[in-house]
């Protein structure tokens, strides 16, 4: 199947991310049956669909947490994991996978800050290890990313020390610290209490407003009918609708959409 | 409702009457003082015994920094030190080599591990000790040459036996460590682009120690005690110090509860380290860090002083 995406809201030019025929398969398990999409930079896309139907398994292949067995996934026109040469494939090493994932931001669903560091330490670490920013600088510019996702008093806490809320806001300021074209969100606020829910999705909407080009699974359909330039509905390993999401979720055209959404909406 | 009338029943602010707090009679909990009596009662017995016992006990304190003891207590602390230092960097590859995707590695580290853990350590100390009968030279081409009686000395095997030995459980502590860390803690490490050296250094390992440290410091404490084995391979540790003098002064069993007493202060040494240790790598696990016996003691003191100054 297709995901015919005709008309990218915003950006234009090649995509940033592109899959075709996409699959992964855990031992016996099937995972993804072949996926094709595109995402265009700077739009914001939806992951939506009912659980196990494998866009997490999706989304971590993007940054080659998982790896694909088949098909071909491009992450801005370079391949994820492999080097193409003169028609064959090489597997990345490591150390060029890891520099692949710096231009890729990742959150989690449950947060995955670092336990032994302070809110302000969790957002410096990438830069200072990974880029080799000195500390002053990461301090400074992680400063100013507590600040922009209004945590700017928390800079001192752990972890568990902040509620679910805060910390997804500082796991999203940590991702954003790598200064990232990309940024994948994997169930961003599946794992906190409703009432603070709203503060992570106005950071991500703020995200969106900058012209950041997100990937987002999610069970908000208030946020992807409202933010989301276009939206994927997946089951059972395969894309089964797409489209804008004001379109996809108010005028379903397949039966499984039409059941998942009379469900959850 | 009932929550708000309540409140404003409290709040009248000029009314500074604290609740007037319950007056009843305790229940006597008779069983607990007999209980206490018997347990004083055994203990006065057991230390009249000893002190009427034929125990002379001038001679422990006499005894107790005569310059053999020291020489032995610090070769039991020596011993000590350097097999740990040996039980964890060797635990530690291990551990990493147990984990690897290399088949040979990974075997070869079950295999040490079960053999060093499989047999006592005191036959380990044994069979190091006739390990000539195997090899008469040790033979390290162009460096060292030399018989292998005279290189294997009571402090070396003494040093292997321990150490080896230490290494296959410090082993397993590592690697209950490494597995005690979230895996997710990985992937969002790599997610960010660190390397797996890089995620290790810096994410697993700290997050680890929390669950190493505790049980680490058990083994040093365990190893301070079972270096008293050493004397199987004759090396001069505290025991065997306190045997000699005893043996030469005719104070057997007095220089043995003097040795104890020098085991004793070394365990609640280390203990005392291993507090303040543990206290360290469990910062951000918990909320609030505990407080120090000394911040406690200085809490304390500051509050009986309040206390002192509002009855003034």
């Amino acid at each position: 199947m297709t995901a015919s995406k005709s008309a990218p809201a915003k950006g234009s030019g090649a995509p940033m991310v592109k899959a075709e025929g996409v699959h992964k398969s855990f031992g016996t398990a099937h995972i993804l049956k072949g996926i094709d999409l595109e995402v265009a930079p700077k739009e914001v896309f939806c992951l939506i669909g009912p659980s196990g139907s494998g866009k997490s398994t999706f989304l971590r292949c993007i940054n080659h947490l998982e790896k694909i067995n088949a098909g071909r996934l491009s992450v801005d026109g370079e391949l994820v994991g492999y080097r193409e040469q003169n028609g064959k494939l090489y597997e990345l090493r490591d150390r060029e996978v890891a520099a692949r994932r710096r231009d890729i931001g990742m959150v989690f669903q449950r947060f995955n800050l670092f336990p032994h560091m302070t809110a302000v330490e969790n957002i410096m670490e990438a830069p200072v290890q990974v880029k080799g920013e000195s500390r002053a600088s990461a301090r400074e510019r992680a400063t100013k990313l507590l600040d922009r996702v209004g945590l700017k008093d928390k800079a001192g806490n752990y972890p568990s020390q902040l509620s679910g809320g805060q910390q997804q806001r500082v796991a999203i300021a940590r991702a954003l610290a790598m200064e990232p074209k990309l940024m994948l969100f994997d169930e961003p606020t599946s794992a906190l209490d409703p009432e603070l829910v709203g503060d992570v999705l106005d950071v991500m909407k703020d995200l969106a407003a900058d012209g950041m080009t997100m990937v987002v699974v999610t069970h908000e359909m208030g946020f992807a009918r409202e933010v989301g330039d276009s939206l994927v509905f997946m089951d059972d390993g395969v894309v089964v609708e797409s489209g804008h999401p004001r379109e996809v979720l108010g005028n379903p055209r397949h039966e499984r959409t039409k059941s998942f959404l009379s469900k959850v909406l | 409702m009932s929550v708000d009338v309540e409140k404003s029943d409290r709040s009248p602010a000029g009314t500074p009457s604290p609740p007037e707090s319950i007056k009843a009679i305790p229940v006597r909990h008779y069983g607990r003082w007999v209980a206490a009596l018997v347990v004083l009662g055994v203990i006065a017995a057991l230390v009249r015994a000893f002190a009427s016992g034929n125990v002379n006990w001038g001679a422990i304190p006499e005894y107790l920094f005569n310059a053999d003891i020291l020489k032995g207590l610090r070769n039991t602390l020596l011993i000590t030190v350097l097999s740990m230092v040996i039980g964890i960097v060797l635990g530690v590859i291990l551990a990493v080599m147990r984990q690897s995707n290399n088949r040979v590695t990974s075997s070869v580290s079950w295999f040490y591990i079960w053999f060093f853990r499989g047999t006592p350590v005191y036959v380990q100390l044994f069979l190091w000790f006739n390990l000539g009968l195997v090899f008469q030279y040790i033979d390290i081409m162009p460096i060292y040459k030399d018989e292998w009686s005279d290189f294997m000395t009571p402090f070396l095997c003494a040093l292997l036996g321990l150490g080896l030995n230490e290494a296959a459980y410090m082993a397993e502590i590592c690697r209950a460590g490494l597995n005690a860390v979230d895996e997710g803690q990985t992937e969002a490490a790599h997610a960010l682009g660190m390397s797996h050296a890089k995620t290790l250094r810096r994410i697993v390992v700290p997050q680890a120690m929390r669950v190493i440290v505790p049980p680490t410091g058990n083994e040093v404490i365990n190893m301070l005690k079972t270096s008293s084995l050493v004397i199987a391979v004759q090396y001069y540790d505290l025991l065997q110090a306190a045997q000699n003098v005893g043996r030469d002064s005719g104070v057997v069993v007095e220089m043995l509860i003097l040795a104890a007493a020098w085991y004793l202060i070394a365990t609640t040494v280390l203990s005392i380290g291993q507090y303040y240790l543990e206290r360290y790598y469990a910062r951000g696990a918990s909320r609030q860090l505990p407080p120090t016996p000394l911040q406690r003691a200085k809490a304390k003191l500051a509050g009986s002083f309040h206390r002192a100054g509002g009855a003034a």
